[in-house]
């Protein structure tokens, strides 16, 4: 993509409206150089359509806020440069797609904190001795890092095309499990909740969440699928169900 | 401008994306017909020529030929790196997109079902066993470096030829496919929660997780190579090449 120079135009068609009047709209705007997506829609907002409604904080792409689809790839707007995308054609940006639809670009995300409700906390033991290494915790430290943007959730398949928000947690919440279930010092077993309630057996491990993830966590190589790998050990691995039989481990 | 859209679900092949997002799921699907087409029909129907001199074909290793198998000798072996590739954590990811549209490619609409039900219902429920394949595939490695050190040796005499190197190559590709698997990074120190209380486990769990970082390149080349070595055997046995090589006497085909 050629550098952005100020002063150049660039149509942006941006969804509207609420409900089921919806329509995308076009916005011509003289964008300048270095600017991200999110700087051309509050410049919008601003200019030309003061009702527009986006969410957005940070600007920073620490706070997650300002989620969206840009040309149908889920993005940060705050750190999706101009530089980076077509601006020879208009630019399409949607509000993400798996959760209810408020207005404009926003979405209401709040089922996601209903997930996060039903994950057993960390869980150390009473006489725990807080002593551990780096080296215990340089895995989990990646899980950390999310920054609850929920794209992961937005691209998912399983909620965004097959509409498992009853019986499927998600890509974010399949990280924080796996930072729980992977702590040194937590002492709580979630491979049941995993296996009943969260179905991580639903997901067919098609990457879209790490694709999408603007952290760089390595969603399905380092959650998800050592998740799976954990619930198997307890659900079909029969090596496993005799070894636990014989030295009474857990 | 203003036009009326929907939201969400629009549909079959449903998208905003502007890019060329069926060329990956559209090169899967096209390799791996290819490649099913190319190994039934080498490995099952062609029962001759598929040893020339030291050369084994891969789909042929360990040879096993038992007198009460009317069947080509490769289907004793192929069940287990077949089965081990069909159950991989990264062609699964690939081949759901490409031949099962499930998704068609990340934020494109595919085959839509509110019961889906995933990996949680047989015959999907056989993915689970991608471990018990893997042991099966690390013994087939062992075969396969024999074989490969085998074609150093001809008539007694070491040597060199272009199937020697092939074959190595080929080794070489499907032990780290092996040795880059998901389900081995987990066996190996990844069920661990306690690192520092298992230092050679970490050890070994820092070693598969750097290989499994390029789990997907593995995947992609030890397939291309076992086809590549197959075809090149079939080709010097058939005499269409001859194999370069420091051996005096030519080579002959054995089966």
């Amino acid at each position: 993509m050629s550098r952005m120079q100020t002063g150049q135009k660039v149509t942006f068609r941006i969804l509207r409206g609420e409900g089921d009047s919806l329509k995308e709209v076009d916005y011509h705007v003289e964008a300048e150089t270095g600017w991200v997506v999110l700087d051309a829609v509050l410049n919008i907002q601003a200019t030309q359509a003061p009702d527009l409604s986006v969410r957005w904080n940070c600007k920073a792409a620490k706070c997650g806020s300002c989620s969206a689809e840009v040309n149908g790839k889920p993005r940060l707007m705050c750190k999706t440069r101009l530089d980076d995308i077509d601006t020879s054609q208009p630019v399409v940006v949607h509000p993400i797609k798996s959760f209810p639809h408020v207005k404009d670009l926003v979405a209401d995300v709040k089922w996601n904190y209903e997930v996060n409700k039903r994950i057993t906390p960390f869980t150390p033991a009473k006489d725990a001795d807080f002593t551990y290494y780096q080296e215990d915790v340089d895995r989990v430290q990646e899980f950390r890092k999310c920054i609850e943007c929920f794209l992961c959730q937005n691209v998912c398949h399983i909620l965004r095309n097959h509409e498992a928000h009853s019986r499927f947690a998600g890509p974010r919440f399949f990280v924080r499990v796996a930072g729980l279930e992977m702590h040194p010092m937590d002492t709580a077993d979630r491979t049941q909740f995993l296996d009943q309630e969260a179905g991580v057996f639903l997901c067919n491990i098609t990457k879209c969440c790490t694709h999408v993830c603007p952290e760089d966590i390595h969603i399905t190589d380092n959650a998800i699928i050592p998740l799976k790998e954990r619930v198997i050990d307890r659900k079909y691995d029969p090596l496993q169900w005799l070894v636990r039989k014989v030295t009474g481990k857990k | 401008m203003s036009h009326p859209v929907t939201l969400g679900k629009q549909g079959f092949f449903a998208t905003l994306r502007k890019d060329a997002w069926w060329v990956e799921p559209a090169l899967v699907a096209g390799i791996l017909t290819a490649f099913g087409l190319y190994s039934t029909i080498s490995a099952v129907l062609l029962r001759t020529k598929f040893e020339v001199g030291p050369y084994l074909s891969p789909f042929y290793e360990p040879l096993l030929t038992p007198n009460w198998w009317p069947f080509s000798p490769a289907i004793l072996i192929l069940w287990a790196p077949l089965g081990f590739r069909a159950t991989c954590y990264y062609y699964r990811g690939a081949y759901y997109k490409a031949f099962f549209l499930n998704p068609p490619a990340c934020s494109v609409t595919g085959y839509t079902n509110k019961n889906f039900r995933g990996e949680t219902k047989f015959p999907f429920t056989i993915m689970n066993l991608h471990r018990f394949l893997l042991i099966f595939a690390l013994a087939l490695n062992v075969f396969l470096w024999i074989g490969a050190i085998k074609s150093f040796r001809y008539e007694g005499e070491w040597g060199i030829g272009l199937g020697s190197v092939i074959l190595t190559a080929n080794a070489f590709l499907l032990m780290m496919y092996s040795f880059s698997c998901h389900s081995l990074r987990h066996i190996v120190g990844g069920r661990l929660d306690c690192f520092s209380c298992h230092r050679t486990q970490k050890a070994t769990w820092d070693k598969v997780s750097g290989w499994n970082e390029s789990h997907k390149q593995w995947a992609w080349m030890s397939l291309f190579s076992v086809a590549i070595a197959d075809i090149y055997i079939r080709l010097v046995a058939h005499g269409i090449i001859s194999d370069p090589n420091t051996w005096s006497t030519p080579l002959r085909v054995i089966h």
